[in-house]
């Protein structure tokens, strides 16, 4: 089957922003992601149990969801493929290493600021949380320095 | 436990649609290439807020029953810029890259696994950073309450800057 593009980037967004406004309903709460990364953490190591989203099973339910819808879209549209993408310039192997590297910092940074780009920038975003627009600034500008010095592994 | 099984299947879904399960897509917006992701986060939370804003407004929702995330000024700022750089290393943040892993992406199933030994790791070695985790806690406090002014204006001054942005990146997309 033939790849399909992407949805156009503001209808995808609308549709997104529309699935945070159901989970604000129906749900009481935003949408998450890292917090479920905690919860298994917690259930395989107790020094995990100290930090919060340590009982939040709602999130486990939800990012088995996205996993689940993930997969369906792509499927639909023809993009399931097995495959490791990077940089024209990198090696599979490095690539593999500095996604590795990179999830570890990120759960790293998504411990102290409680939350990552679900739970924090987008649902806090919409909520208008000040700590949500602080680590959205942070990150975004972080990235920003950090991405000269990484044009090897993208350009 | 069904209706978060539900929600995450939409959430996942609308990831994919917007092409967030591609690192390639993803790390565009910091080489100024592709800015997908600054378009995709902000119509979702311009969308969300006027939701929720006017839901409330007119009694139909009752916001104060949803949870706000918290304040915790250091704790976030720092994570916040970890988190930034981790992002570019990785090109894939945590909800994104349970959406590439499910695609079939080898790089996406190792940030999820980076990402755990992350979470992992943290915990363990939590007791010296305790005391900065739990530094700075503001409680639930909002925009409107730092800048003193009412919710509605700040509503009104996240679309605007939304749009102005949606205009800068359509430009720079155009020129690149």
């Amino acid at each position: 089957m033939k790849e399909k593009p992407y949805a156009d980037p503001y209808v995808a967004g609308v549709g997104l922003g529309l699935v945070l406004l159901a989970s604000f309903v129906f749900a009481g709460r935003g949408l998450g992601a890292s917090g479920a990364f905690t919860r298994i953490a917690a259930a395989v190591s107790p020094a995990n149990r100290q930090l919060p989203t340590a009982n939040d099973s709602w999130l486990l339910y939800e990012i088995a969801g996205v996993v689940v819808g993930g997969f369906a879209s792509a499927l639909l549209a023809g993009r399931v493929r097995r495959e490791v993408e990077r940089g024209p310039r990198l090696s599979s192997a490095s690539r593999l290493g500095l996604a590795f590297a990179g999830g570890a910092a990120m759960g790293l940074g998504a411990v102290l600021a409680r939350g990552c780009t679900s739970g924090l920038a987008l649902t806090g975003g919409a909520l208008l949380s000040a700590g949500s627009w602080i680590f959205m600034f942070a990150a975004f500008a972080a990235a920003y320095a950090a991405a000269p010095f990484l044009r090897r592994a993208w350009r | 436990m069904i209706t978060a099984f539900a929600i995450g299947i939409a959430f996942g879904f609308a990831l994919e649609r917007a092409g967030l399960g591609s690192a390639r897509k993803l790390i565009g917006q910091f080489y100024g290439t592709d800015f997908t992701v600054f378009k995709v986060m902000f119509s979702a939370i311009v969308t969300a807020m006027l939701g929720a804003f006017w839901l409330s407004r007119l009694g139909l929702v009752d916001l104060s029953r949803v949870y706000v995330p918290e304040t915790w000024l250091l704790p976030q700022l720092a994570g916040g810029l970890i988190f930034g750089v981790g992002f570019v290393i990785a090109g894939l943040c945590p909800g994104t890259s349970c959406v590439a892993a499910a695609t079939g992406r080898g790089d996406g199933a190792m940030v999820v696994l980076g990402m755990f030994a992350g979470v992992l790791l943290t915990g363990l070695a939590f007791a010296p950073l305790r005391a900065f985790y739990e530094s700075t806690s503001r409680g639930a406090l909002t925009l409107p309450d730092v800048l003193h002014v009412p919710y509605g204006v700040v509503v009104c001054a996240v679309v605007v800057v939304a749009l102005a942005g949606f205009a800068v990146a359509e430009r720079i997309e155009k020129r690149a």
